[in-house]
């Protein structure tokens, strides 16, 4: 049974923000119908009673001195953009002012 | 004839330079000799610059520091931050990425005085158990060249068994330390989560991802843990516990320690295999510990429950990647309309956004794109609830499992790989088959237990097998322990491929 539609890995593709050519839309939503369908087999494990686990370590709320440390100086960050000017990253134009 | 430098052990290395009869220049040119010789067609390492180690080298010698490593070069994964040395994660989006800082098992390995060697091989983002979805080409195994080295961290197995690294550091989340080690014949641990910090690993699943050793037997595994272990201010997620003395914890005897036997789904699993397992229950029956039949109910969902946590926090974690304050951006954008999903159209067409989608689309690969979509499906509205949050929950079970089959055992033994190394091609076309190949090691990442693969046999083909090891949070002294004695019972350890061998003796 299919369950991944084309359209809807055109629309989880938007949603991470990765282009998905059309013509690659039925193999990749054939792909991802394979993985599912074997991993709907948890389905059928009862849960209802069952707190999840999102980490496995008893620990919450760390905390540490609240103490400055010098922060990484702007020019070395800025030096690691694939595209800067001076401090500044440079990306394509993101306000059309015409 | 002589047993050359980089075909000796970290252990053995470390005395031999501590006593003055070894110069580390004289081990780091050997190492460099055999990289240049063997990596080409192994292609364990992205690329080493010779120039750039023998400098760390000679600055090592001058200042220090005179640590338990000194001297000894040590190969890391290319996940690994090392401030300065391009680290790419085996992928085209961050090629070109220099870090400004280390992670901290990179500076502990630094404090150590030893010579850190960067850019091991690995899947894209350690998606992959084969090292073949890297960007920069496959790794090769050096028992068999038609071979995967497993993965995803096969440039670091692959180098350790061709003594084109003393030791290495890998990373783990689904079995990408134990599943290469297996595959290589070499010693991998997985520590327990929280063990050792990922200040600096680059992630892939926030809550399952640990570094650890890959070694050419137990004792280099414990130095190298202990190396690596302990608390980060850095990590929150890096426990508050003690390190323990792993080397002494080598020589403690296990006569009397019981091992826990799960029944496992066997549909899938090589005989040879499960023959090569059974034989290694029985050195250790022989060493007086005491087989415990145990049950794991729910490993068999393992793969499951796996595919919907890792890649539900893969495709959070690679959102960073958009081609805007550091790695790759495309620079080639579509000239028709772009695909809006529904979004307005006409935003779409110009400005950040075909930027964002075709950094992303041209700069992962097919099988990150693929953990990306697939996770961003399971976490949408909709499914959350039918995958993320049943993952969740049967993720507590799996953790429940374990922690009522390690209160009546020491240590669990299980396989690490169902099979031998597979061929290079074999399972690329076919994801699930490839998933498939993590099934006993999955497991443990979901239950944060500390786990290790030691060989323990060989192939018709002459393939390594490895045992795989599983212990209580914390024990890693404990599966150690059991590791040194079987090593000592068995000289599976010893083999060494025909490659490695090749201008060495050992």
């Amino acid at each position: 049974m299919s369950v991944v539609t084309p359209a809807e890995v055109r629309a989880v593709a938007w949603l991470a923000r990765i282009d998905v050519p059309e013509d690659r839309l039925p193999q990749v939503a054939a792909q991802l119908d394979d993985i599912l369908a074997y991993v709907r087999k948890l389905q059928a494990i009862p849960t209802q009673s069952v707190e999840p686990t999102s980490h496995v370590l008893p620990l919450s709320n760390v905390t540490r001195a609240d103490q400055p440390v010098p922060p990484l100086p702007a020019e070395q960050a800025v030096r690691l953009a694939p595209d800067q000017r001076g401090h500044l990253v440079r990306v394509p134009k993101v306000v059309d002012v015409g | 004839m002589p047993v050359a430098p980089a075909a000796l052990t970290l252990h053995e290395l470390r005395e031999q330079i501590a006593a003055g009869a070894l110069d580390p220049r004289a081990l780091l040119r050997d190492l460099l000799e055999r990289i240049s010789r063997l990596n080409p067609s192994l292609r364990a390492y992205i690329a080493v610059d010779p120039e750039r180690v023998l400098a760390q080298l000679e600055a090592r010698l001058q200042h220090g520091p005179r640590g338990p490593l000194f001297g000894i070069p040590i190969t890391v994964k290319d996940n690994l931050c090392v401030s300065g040395e391009e680290t790419a994660c085996g992928s085209q989006i961050l090629s070109g990425f220099r870090p400004p800082y280390h992670a901290t098992v990179v500076e502990r390995l630094l404090q150590a005085g030893a010579v850190v060697i960067p850019r091991a091989n690995m899947d894209e983002f350690a998606f992959g158990s084969s090292t073949e979805t890297s960007a920069f080409g496959p790794t090769r195994n050096p028992w068999d060249p038609a071979r995967v080295p497993g993965g995803s961290s096969g440039g670091s197995a692959a180098a350790v068994a061709a003594d084109v690294a003393i030791a290495a550091l890998g990373t783990d989340t689904g079995g990408s330390i134990r599943q290469p080690a297996s595959f290589c014949g070499v010693v991998g641990l997985k520590p327990t989560y929280g063990r050792v910090s990922r200040y600096g690993l680059i992630a892939f699943a926030s809550s399952l991802d640990q570094a650890g050793p890959l070694t050419k037997d137990v004792t280099d595994c414990a130095l190298l843990l202990s190396v690596i272990a302990g608390q980060d201010a850095r990590d929150s997620t890096s426990a508050p516990m003690p390190v323990p003395d792993y080397l002494a914890a080598l020589s403690e005897p296990v006569k009397g320690l019981r091992v826990g036997v799960p029944a496992l789904p066997s549909d899938g699993l090589d005989p040879q295999v499960a023959a090569a397992l059974e034989e290694a229950q029985r050195v250790l029956e022989r060493l007086g510990m005491r087989p415990v039949p145990v049950e794991l109910p729910h490993i068999r969902h393992a793969v499951e429950t796996y595919y919907i946590i890792a890649t539900a926090e893969a495709s959070s974690n690679l959102a960073r990647y958009d081609g805007v304050r550091y790695g790759w951006r495309a620079t080639a954008l579509p000239a028709g309309p772009a695909r809006g999903g529904g979004i307005d159209a006409s935003s779409a067409q110009r400005g950040l956004l075909p930027m964002y989608l075709q950094t992303r689309a041209q700069g992962f690969g097919a099988e990150a794109v693929r953990r990306i979509l697939l996770g961003t499906y399971v976490l949408s509205r909709g499914y959350y609830d039918a995958y993320y949050l049943q993952g969740m929950k049967v993720r507590t079970l799996m953790k429940r499992d374990f922690d009522a089959a390690l209160a009546q055992c020491d240590a669990l033994l299980l396989p690490t790989a169902p099979t031998p190394a597979f061929r290079l091609g074999e399972k690329l076309a076919d994801p699930l088959q490839m998933y498939l190949s993590d099934i006993y090691t999955i497991s443990a990442n979901l239950a944060g237990v500390p786990a290790m693969s030691v060989p323990c046999g060989l192939s018709r083909e002459g393939l390594p097998i490895g045992l795989q090891l599983i212990g209580a949070p914390f024990q890693e002294a404990m599966l150690l322990r059991v590791a040194r004695a079987y090593e000592q019972a068995t000289d599976w350890h010893r083999r060494r491929p025909a490659l490695a061998a090749a201008g060495t003796a050992r």
